[in-house]
């Protein structure tokens, strides 16, 4: 996987991935145009499908809304990594099949702009200099969740 | 070996012996979603289901956009009362009955010992009665839809320990703010927050539930205090299910426990934009442009109680409006029957049917650009009330009623 960074600081609650005036909608396409409104009115046209996310420590508290990480996959985002991330923030994109890799000092070392790549097989975030960072790898059950997609899938094929 | 009060719960649900760092696959007692989560989680339903494994598990108020305020949330409420007849769910509460976290506990749905979910962060407040109780999203309650189960990590817990006497004036939502302050919005991620000490064992149900609904502004997976006396009191004439009563063991080892003295604890404040960006309130000094007296938090009858009397033959001050939103019906009642609603009234408050209101900023209330709201709510993000360029700040009502009537944020000196 390969992408942009776009980078956030800490603590990038739910209300500003998604404020909750536009939770009346589900569908993704409507959630991802007002994705990061609160901070960046115009992310949403620049992101390109496949772009990361770079947060600090806390990323995604505050609400169980599904809407903040539906919004995120719809504008094309492909994964984010943070220093850490809130509990619920974490099964909801799990659920819907974004990864979510955490790795603490990592946004010290990822600037906005810059382009990396993930190793998802082998738990590394490798820049274009060729430096390699460590994430945490993701438990085996969490890995099987996204390799189907999401936890629909993952249930679809007969687990649990 | 001694275990924790989540440890005893999960243990109890899968008939296994599990410890903080398991993750297990767990039976739901009770399942709860509402009208802004719950379109999410019945597509998400219907895509691996046709029937829930038991309707009578499923709890689903409307309580975020009531009455409905757009065409989008009118088409939610037809959808979520189609789901409700297909799926022959009778414990539904429509547009009529008040805010989720308080009609759940309040219609005798909690109940000590069982394993609750619900499509919102604030799940947590019921806790306050010795559940174990947890925010989830649509995903996951699309499985407990189906299935009834949902996997868990049996968390950690950190013990605040609590003991002093609370100053007058001074509140279960002043010791929560105090400590989240403290602790920061990630200090207690991914762990149960339980709620012991004198204090804890002389503060009312209404407050306990002030504590566990913030649990959550903290990280916290869960709230959790200890079943009393005062606890089996409320679920007297309330719930009428058999339930059991776990309790922590203080020497478990996943427990870490902090002291809390509240003797010296001054009426506290969260200023904008994070939870944790906690003052006492002498150090801060506002104009405000909306109070909002309300919500899962404080919008129970004591909290109204409490503004009342403060705001009994006062007036809001100039260029203030003040929202009172009761949190149930049963609130609301009580609020008509002992005169409080006259007291708002008089005092120039605008008193609302029982619903989220501006918690949200999805609904009612919303303030604009530039605009300061004083909230009793439990977050105060960016743009949580409506525009991004507002402030949010918390408080207990006390502070709230005072602050109306002087038009600044100010401390209680009334009594």
């Amino acid at each position: 996987m390969k992408g942009k960074v776009w980078k956030f600081g800490d603590d990038i609650d739910t209300d500003i991935i998604i404020p909750g005036r536009y939770l009346i909608h589900t569908d993704p396409k409507i959630l991802s145009k007002h994705c990061m409104e609160g901070l960046d009115s115009q992310f949403y046209e620049k992101v390109n499908k496949g772009d990361i996310i770079v947060g600090g420590k806390n990323f995604g508290c505050g609400s169980s809304r599904e809407h903040a990480p539906i919004a995120i996959q719809g504008a094309g985002i492909g994964a984010i990594i943070a220093e850490s991330f809130a509990r619920i923030f974490y099964r909801n994109s799990t659920n819907i099949g974004i990864p979510l890799l955490e790795a603490p000092g990592i946004s010290k070392i990822l600037n906005q702009g810059d382009e990396i790549e993930i190793d998802m097989e082998n738990g590394f975030i490798i820049k274009e200099d060729g430096n390699k960072y460590e994430f945490k790898k993701l438990p085996p059950f969490m890995l099987n969740i996204l390799e189907k997609g999401g936890l629909i899938e993952y249930l679809k094929d007969g687990n649990i | 070996m001694p275990k924790t009060m989540s440890e005893k719960i999960f243990s109890n649900s899968t008939n296994d012996n599990v410890e903080s760092g398991d993750i297990v696959v767990a039976n739901v007692d009770l399942a709860m979603t509402h009208d802004l989560t719950g379109p999410l989680s019945i597509k998400s339903f219907y895509e691996i289901g046709k029937k829930v494994w038991d309707p009578d598990r499923i709890v689903i108020p409307f309580d975020h956009q009531v009455p409905a305020d757009s065409l989008e949330a009118a088409d939610n409420h037809i959808l979520m009362r189609k789901f409700v007849k297909e799926q022959s769910i009778k414990n539904f509460y429509d547009v009529n009955q008040g805010v989720c976290h308080q009609i759940l506990p309040e219609l005798g749905h909690v109940v000590p010992g069982e394993i609750i979910v619900g499509t919102d962060s604030h799940t947590c407040t019921h806790g306050a009665l010795g559940a174990f109780s947890t925010g989830i999203g649509s995903t996951d309650m699309a499985m407990v839809f189906a299935t009834g189960k949902l996997w868990f990590k049996v968390p950690e817990t950190i013990y605040f320990n609590v003991n002093g006497e609370l100053k007058n004036n001074v509140y279960g939502k002043d010791l929560i703010l105090n400590i989240i302050g403290k602790i920061g919005a990630d200090g207690a991620s991914y762990k149960a927050c339980e709620f012991g000490g004198e204090t804890i064992k002389n503060m009312g149900i209404s407050d306990r539930m002030v504590l566990c609904n913030m649990a959550i502004e903290m990280g916290g997976k869960t709230g959790l205090i200890e079943t009393d006396e005062k606890t089996l009191n409320y679920l007297k004439n309330r719930a009428n299910k058999k339930f059991k009563i776990f309790k922590t063991d203080l020497d478990a080892p996943s427990l870490e426990e902090i002291h809390v003295d509240v003797s010296e604890l001054e009426p506290q404040i969260a200023c904008p934009h994070n939870v944790d960006n906690v003052k006492p309130v002498s150090e801060v000094d506002s104009e405000i442009d909306q109070v909002f007296l309300g919500s899962c938090t404080n919008g129970r009858i004591e909290d109204l109680r409490i503004a009342a009397k403060i705001l009994k033959g006062d007036k809001i001050a100039n260029g203030v409006r003040m929202l009172v939103i009761p949190a149930s019906k049963e609130v609301y009642t009580k609020a008509l029957d002992e005169g409080l609603t006259k007291i708002f009234v008089d005092s120039g408050a605008l008193v609302c049917n029982p619903c989220c209101g501006p918690c949200l900023g999805g609904h009612i209330g919303l303030i604009g650009p530039g605009e300061i709201s004083l909230s009793t709510s439990n977050r105060n993000f960016k743009g949580r009330q409506g525009s991004p360029d507002g402030k949010v700040y918390l408080s207990s009502p006390a502070v709230a009623a005072t602050s109306a009537i002087k038009g600044r944020i100010s401390i209680p000196d009334k009594y």
